[in-house]
């Protein structure tokens, strides 16, 4: 719809088509792969969740197909404060990452527009990273904040941080780890929105004497506000469910687990199936709520 | 109820048209559900537990194999890549070794494979090493192939004391490869003095939050049972499994435990994230010699945990002779001594130490590597668990590491 507002005088009448059954035709690859991809391992997964173990051969990794919903009483009252914590780190997370990434778009997007080159260079900064795994980076990362590295080191001459502190493991980790692999995510939707922003609008603005404070507010954030629900949306739902930065492989460690660490031990160590199939759905339905309240607040569903 | 038409003719076919759009749209979905229920279920075999049969021989005509191993458990040329008593086997043999270091971790490697060894299928490898307590799943599951004990002559050299272990007596299923011990090490930069029990390292003040642990159950929880004076070769009680595992929650809920990991835990005594750990024998003299001589390991007078892994041919292989003569080259002391003197870990061969004097007598004197009596009495094997209780022990010693 934003998009559409200045677009001129469409003509908004078309003349009645009769290619509907074409159309469905052509739907048809789209909803098997769909049906393949999506729907048939979703019903596996609903499933899986409600086996039960195998009693007469009990084994490791052995279940039976039965309608056992204590599955998901289980997990949910063994597992419910690493849930809760899991959204608390990923809506913090999506919450820096925003106020990062919206200085950074609308300088790539609005500042910069008059210098194409400086323009382009910016956004392969932005996207540079992307070449190199992220597992790299992350690994990086947990070098440089070491107990006996640089910036340890840095911050205990500055008595910023007591002789016996660290920071790997600790959430403050697992946060910035989160944050800043899903920055991209955050910057290039709001970057696409507000490089279409019309600076025509903005001195509109300020001819209404507007000053540049409530001009942004009223004129620059609504019309960046697509990006920055896709953005949002980009960031919080993988974030929620990653389970790299908070592993103790990487940033985390036993302090910091998320559901998706509990996912992944749960499914790969105990071969507990129905735990991680529920906690899987469990994951989907809490993060279905949050977002579809999110967007009727915003009222963008139409531009996803 | 629906609203009645408009009146207006081209809105109202408009609407007409878009409700027969979204019928339709419907009906395909419908469909597409039902076929994916469909899919879901025919997935859904009967997972019976049947009897597998083993995959047919073609060794005899086909002179090649794969063996599938842990990193860093094989003698290698730095600068080549290549591994001397591998090439001397296919020399001597004619049987071509594709190695291939694919196991990282008992858990994963196990969930890559299950489904086709459930199948009776062959897995891409003709033997595999692995740690005993995945070994005894296997052989319950009966994911492995009989071993021709005449193939392998060199099997008189076994250790005795490996040879009628409880989930495999007689050794009929598996061989042991290499074996270590699980005990203590700290930086001896900063502690000169050391350690010699677990608890001594979470009570240093100097320590809290530089410990590590291994996510190896058996080993951690092994050790901290092992200094409450728990047999944990014999018949331990569920309450001092437990006893055990509340002195880890203890440890990590203080924040004395930073971290609790597998072979990525010498990542951190690396970096001196963690100044002292539980940690296996073999992998610090490594890194000793990769990162400067830092590092002491040491049995907790307690007693370490000792264990094995071990060759075995998964059922659905088709090299078992040629995995078989393999085995029996390994078997060979001058082999194995020159594998030891690599690896660093204990050799289940016996002879190996006489022929490893030949080598570097400084190497038979090692303790870890080819011990001696009083050392092996400090060490003991995990018992086998119950699948019950591999699972509820597994369940309960995961609930700790996750923090929950």
């Amino acid at each position: 719809m934003a998009f559409g507002s200045f677009g001129g005088d469409v003509v908004a009448v078309e003349q009645p088509r009769r290619s509907s059954r074409a159309a469905l035709w052509l739907l048809l690859p789209g909803v098997v792969y769909l049906a393949a991809t999506y729907l048939a391992p979703l019903v596996s997964l609903v499933i899986t969740s409600l086996k039960t173990p195998d009693l007469v051969n009990f084994d490791i990794g052995r279940y039976l197909y039965a309608f056992d919903v204590q599955n998901y009483v289980h997990v949910f009252t063994q597992y419910g404060a690493i849930i809760a914590r899991s959204f608390g780190y990923s809506a913090m997370a999506t919450v820096f990452a925003l106020l990062i990434s919206y200085p950074l778009a609308y300088f790539i997007g609005v500042t910069l527009r008059k210098y194409p080159l400086w323009q382009a260079l910016a956004l392969i900064l932005v996207i540079a990273p992307f070449f190199m795994s992220f597992l790299l980076r992350t690994l990086a990362w947990k070098a440089i904040f070491a107990d006996e590295g640089p910036v340890i080191h840095f911050l205990q001459s500055l008595s910023i941080l007591g002789p016996n502190a660290h920071l790997n493991g600790t959430p403050t980790m697992v946060i910035f780890g989160l944050t800043y692999n899903y920055i991209p995510f955050m910057a290039l939707p709001i970057y696409t929105s507000l490089e279409r922003l019309d600076l025509r609008l903005l001195e509109a603005g300020s001819d209404l004497y507007a000053n540049p404070i409530s001009t942004f507010f009223r004129v620059t954030v609504p019309l960046s506000l697509p990006g920055v629900v896709s953005g949002t949306l980009l960031v919080f739902i993988p974030a929620t469910g990653d389970y790299i930065n908070a592993s103790p492989q990487f940033l985390g460690s036993t302090q910091t687990a998320m559901v998706g660490n509990v996912i992944s031990d749960t499914y790969f160590n105990l071969l507990d199936y129905p735990s991680s199939a529920a906690l899987s759905i469990i994951l989907m339905v809490l993060i279905l709520i949050p977002v579809s309240v999110y967007l009727a607040l915003t009222k963008t569903e139409d531009l996803l | 109820m629906p609203r009645s038409l408009p009146e207006d003719p081209l809105i109202r076919s408009l609407v007409i048209h878009a409700r027969r759009a979204q019928m339709t749209r419907r009906g395909v979905l419908a469909g597409a559900t039902a076929g994916a229920s469909a899919l879901a279920l025919a997935a859904c075999a009967p997972t019976g537990v049947t009897k597998l049969t083993p995959g047919t021989d073609v060794s005899s005509t086909d002179k090649s194999m794969v063996w599938a191993n842990w990193p860093a458990y094989m003698d290698t040329v730095d600068a080549t890549g290549a591994h001397p008593t591998l090439d001397a086997f296919t020399k001597s043999t004619g049987i071509k070794v594709d190695y291939r270091e694919d196991v990282d971790d008992n858990n994963s490697y196990y969930a890559k494979v299950k489904d086709q060894l459930a199948l009776g299928k062959d897995i891409g490898a003709d033997t595999v090493c692995l740690t005993d307590w995945m070994v005894s799943r296997w052989i319950r599951f009966g994911y492995t192939q009989t071993l021709d004990h005449s193939k392998i002559p060199n099997i008189k050299n076994l250790n005795p004391s490996l040879l009628n272990i409880d989930y495999d007596k007689g050794r009929h299923q598996s061989l042991p490869w290499q074996g270590g011990f699980a005990g203590i090490c700290w930086n001896k930069q900063e502690f000169p003095n050391g350690f010699t029990s677990v608890s001594e390292m979470f009570k240093e003040p100097k320590l809290k939050g530089r410990v590590g642990v291994l996510s190896e159950m058996r080993d951690t929880i092994g050790l901290i049972m092992l200094e409450q004076g728990v047999d944990i070769a014999g018949n331990f009680t569920d309450s001092q499994f437990q006893a055990a595992l509340a002195v880890l929650k203890q440890n990590i809920d203080d924040g004395v435990i930073r971290n609790v990991k597998g072979n990525s835990y010498l990542d951190d005594l690396k970096n001196g994230d963690t100044l002292a750990a539980i940690c296996w024998s073999g992998d610090i003299t490594l890194i000793n010699g990769s990162n400067g001589d830092k590092w002491t390991f040491a049995i907790p007078d307690a007693g370490g945990t000792l264990w094995n892994d071990n060759f075995l041919v998964p059922i659905g292989a088709t090299h078992k002779a040629n995995a078989e003569a393999i085995m029996n080259w390994y078997y060979d002391p001058q082999i194995a001594a020159q594998v030891a003197a690599y690896v660093n870990y204990i050799t289940p061969v016996v002879g190996a130490k006489e022929a490893a004097v030949a080598i570097d007598p400084a190497l038979a004197d090692n303790n870890l590597i080819f011990p001696d009596a009083a050392t092996l009495k400090k060490a003991f094997v995990f018992r086998t668990l119950t699948p019950a209780q591999e699972q509820s022990y597994g369940s309960a010693f995961q609930s700790v590491l996750l923090g929950a």
